[in-house]
């Protein structure tokens, strides 16, 4: 059968004209893009309030008296389903990949537009479930973000009657809109980019979406069948995870199911999600790095190879969240054994990171700021999670807040880092004006420091065994006084960091409004997002020709050429040279 | 393609050679490579469904009900084990070559024939979700519920209305998307362009519903 590529052709695109086609219901990336975007930051501010609940009980406990026991843990559950799920998995591939892909690899927008934009309203649609739960009696559910049965959906815990079938409702639906924007991703990446993209010209933020997409595709199944079969237990009494239990005096109807079932579903997707979170990260921040420090990428080939290697490792690791559920021992060997693999290529990006910089050009701009602080938290989260790959130093931990700091810095601090680092990196393009660069670099600092007072001492609090999910410690024998002291200072470092969240959302929008107008171009950047004949760029991003790519993203400091950077789209011939001599790339 | 003079070296080659080049690493229209995605993508819903059934079928501690007996039939004064499965794998691995024909006309464009074979193939599936509806009625009028059932072990209820039911709503889908795409190519909507591919698209998900009902089948019936 033949086909015709109509990723040329102009006529194949749709054509809004009215406000609400052009930004509501948009078909266009970018618009859907910033929708994605906004929900996000959006939902995740409201996960950032309850983190700052959560600390002000956790640091004076019996001060405030509206936290009760059940409230604090359905701020626990909110926070951590809300920031993994809702926010950073929808700002890195709904946000960025939706914003990025098309423009960096050449195509006029996704390849189903439609689809794409169904995508977003479902998304939005899982928010509102999800927020909805607040508001119903019983209020959201308390199990914790792992919503471990069988006590997820046993009286007793917060939210058990209606706020436990409303998250999963949420959970379900939003992994149907996850799918439709995931196919489009994947699609377009493999299948619509420009003359002369090949894969391995792809700017590396293309590469970490594209396989954090791919284990979306493959992870977020075994979510959505566990929402399922929990929520069959719930509703219809079906005794899927549901063992036979005596449950405030009473003997539970169910019987005979497994809880370890659902742990291992709930980590099949659990552990992946890590990297769905993880590699978009890699990918935008060594976009970052390199640009900043006007030097190519260290080692490109090695970090797509590692993206791959990580992607592909991530689904054999997922029981090292399960070392103390009573499975097997015998898997503790395999999975310790598997997940200490994942740290060879994960030390080669941090490696070749700090490569890239070596002798670089560095610029210091607020979005390399936060690059470079990245490279330190997520070293210093790395680390932690070699000790608890091993089953005999994580059953000492399991539990403890040594478990909280490495997970926050790992997959909390670090991936948010990128994201600051990418809204302040992209933000000249997605607006066409420059934010303030003093409150960027106060916010920079205020978070980056303010992030290590809260999780460094939490790693000593790990070790001194203060359990997690404690409504409060109490006096116990084995706390010292000082512990106590240590959680105030914790929350008030918490505050001080959620405060400073403000600067950020202030500096957007008063930029949005009446930033500095800036070109096209401003970190004089080579990838194709930076080339559009329109900033921001247009409905159809690239003007009547789509542009032809001559090499690689990571042009910088060509020696011989007068610019410090060659542009994707520049044919050899029209880069000027120092001497006239014609010039040479990097590349191959 | 050159076909039969490829050594498996020469096709390791042109896969390298697709996925370095720009533009396309599948030499298939978007839609196509999608659905494949998308099928792989459910492939792990339904593994995760059957490592479920697997799982709790282990960990229950009532007796597992034996097949042969709650699916059987009685005809004619004798009980028939399996014979309502047998007849409605019959039917979908009929509806699969119906549909297989529709993708070969569509190849040829014969617009009538594609219609009147996707036709068929959504009136086979259709009759598969009625069958279907009679076995449940049949065993919910034998007490069999989704929390209990009189034969033993309370998830084999559970699990078979569940497993059952999706892939059920994955025909009853799947005859709808028939029945729309048959009645655009009817209409004409694809001439415009000479794109039939929407067949062969159409096809593969309807297909994947007929191999998971293979495994459905021996992992609930013959097990």
């Amino acid at each position: 059968m033949s086909y015709i590529p109509i990723a040329d052709q102009k006529e194949e695109m749709h054509d809004p004209h009215s406000f609400v086609a052009k930004y509501v219901w948009s078909m266009d990336h970018k618009v859907i893009a910033i929708q994605y975007g906004t929900i996000a930051v959006g939902v995740g501010l409201v996960a950032l309030v309850l983190s700052a609940l959560m600390r002000l009980q956790l640091g004076y406990p019996d001060t405030f008296a509206f936290i009760d026991p059940a409230e604090y843990y359905q701020y626990v559950t909110m926070h951590g389903m809300i920031m993994v799920v809702y926010m950073l998995t929808a700002l890195f591939l709904g946000g960025f990949g939706n914003y990025l892909i098309p423009l960096q690899i050449g195509a006029r927008d996704m390849v189903f537009p439609f689809l794409n934009m169904l995508s977003v309203w479902v998304y939005l649609l899982s928010v509102i479930i999800l927020m909805a739960s607040f508001f119903v009696s019983g209020g959201p559910t308390g199990a914790g973000w792992t919503l471990y049965p069988p006590q997820a959906i046993t009286e007793g815990t917060p939210g058990a009657d209606m706020g436990i079938v409303l998250m999963l409702a949420s959970l379900a639906v939003f992994i149907v809109a996850f799918t439709m924007g995931g196919l489009n991703y994947v699609t377009t990446v493999l299948q619509a980019r420009t003359r002369g993209m090949t894969l391995m010209r792809m700017p590396l933020s293309v590469w970490g979406i594209f396989v954090a997409t791919i284990l979306g595709l493959f992870a977020f199944p075994a979510l959505f069948v566990s929402a399922i079969m929990m929520t069959f237990d719930k509703l219809l009494g079906t005794s899927f995870f549901m063992p036979a239990m005596v449950s405030i005096g009473e003997t539970l109807e169910h019987t005979g199911g497994s809880p370890v079932l659902f742990q291992h579903l709930f980590w099949f997707f659990g552990h992946p999600e890590v990297y769905i979170v993880a590699l978009p990260a890699f990918g935008l921040v060594s976009d970052v790095l390199s640009c900043h420090a006007r030097k190519n990428i260290f080692g490109y080939r090695m970090m797509v190879w590692a993206i791959v290697a990580i992607g592909g490792l991530s689904f054999i690791v997922w029981a090292h969240h399960m070392y103390v559920s009573g499975m097997n021992p015998y898997f503790g060997f395999f999975f310790a054994f598997t997940t200490l693999i994942i740290a060879v290529p994960t030390a080669i990006k941090v490696y070749n990171w700090v490569l890239t910089l070596w002798e670089g050009n560095i610029r210091l701009t607020v979005p390399m700021l936060f690059a470079c602080g990245f490279i330190f938290t997520f070293l210093h989260g790395g680390l932690t999670g070699i000790f608890l790959g091993n089953v005999t130093v994580d059953l000492p931990l399991s539990d403890t807040y040594f478990v909280i700091a490495h997970f926050h810095m790992v997959m909390g601090v670090s991936p948010v880092m990128v994201l600051f680092a990418s809204i302040y990196h992209w933000f000249p393009k997605m607006s066409g004006k420059m934010f303030n660069v003093t409150l960027g670099k106060i916010h920079f600092w205020a978070t980056f420091f303010g992030t290590y007072a809260i999780y460094l001492p939490m790693h000593y609090l790990g070790f001194l065994g203060v359990p997690r999910r404690y409504y409060s410690m109490g006096t116990t024998e084995f706390l010292p006084e000082s512990a106590n002291a240590l959680n105030a200072n914790i929350t008030l470092a918490a505050i001080w960091v959620a405060v400073f969240q403000l600067v950020f959302i202030f500096n957007i929008i008063w930029s949005l409004w009446k930033g500095k107008k800036c070109d096209g171009n401003p970190w004089e950047a080579t990838s194709l997002e930076w080339q559009t004949p329109e900033n921001p760029p247009a409905h159809g991003n690239w003007g009547p020709e789509l542009p032809t790519v001559y090499r690689w993203a990571y042009e910088y400091s060509v020696p011989g050429v007068k610019a410090d950077f060659v542009p994707q789209n520049i044919a050899p011939e029209d880069v000027e040279t120092v001497d006239g001599k014609p010039y040479v790339g990097h590349e191959d | 393609m050159s076909g039969e003079s490829l050594s498996l070296s020469g096709h390791a080659k042109t896969v390298v050679e697709d996925w370095s080049s720009d533009k396309q690493a599948f030499n298939v229209p978007w839609g196509k490579f999608m659905m494949w995605m998308f099928l792989v993508s459910d492939t792990f819903i339904f593994s995760c469904f059957l490592v479920g059934y697997m799982n709790v079928r282990r960990t229950t501690t009532d007796p597992w009900p034996y097949p042969s007996e709650v699916f059987a039939l009685e005809l004619f004064g004798q009980n028939v084990p399996l014979i309502l499965i047998a007849i409605m794998t019959f039917i979908l691995i009929t509806s699969s070559g119906t549909m297989a024909l529709a993708v070969r006309f569509a190849h040829f464009r014969d617009k009538e024939k594609i219609f009147k074979l996707m036709l068929v193939t959504a009136l086979l599936g259709a009759s598969f979700v009625g069958m279907q509806m009679f076995e449940w009625s049949k065993l919910i009028a034998e007490g069999v519920r989704p929390w209990s059932n009189p034969f033993g072990a309370p998830q084999f209820g559970s699990i078979f209305f569940m497993v059952t039911g999706f892939h059920g709503i994955h025909v009853t889908c799947g005859v709808i998307y028939l029945l729309v795409i048959a009645r655009k190519i009817l209409r004409g909507d694809y001439d415009k362009k000479g794109d039939y591919s929407i067949v062969e698209i159409t096809g593969l998900y309807w297909h994947f519903v007929d191999l998971v009902w293979v495994f459905i089948f021996a992992f609930f019936y013959l097990w």
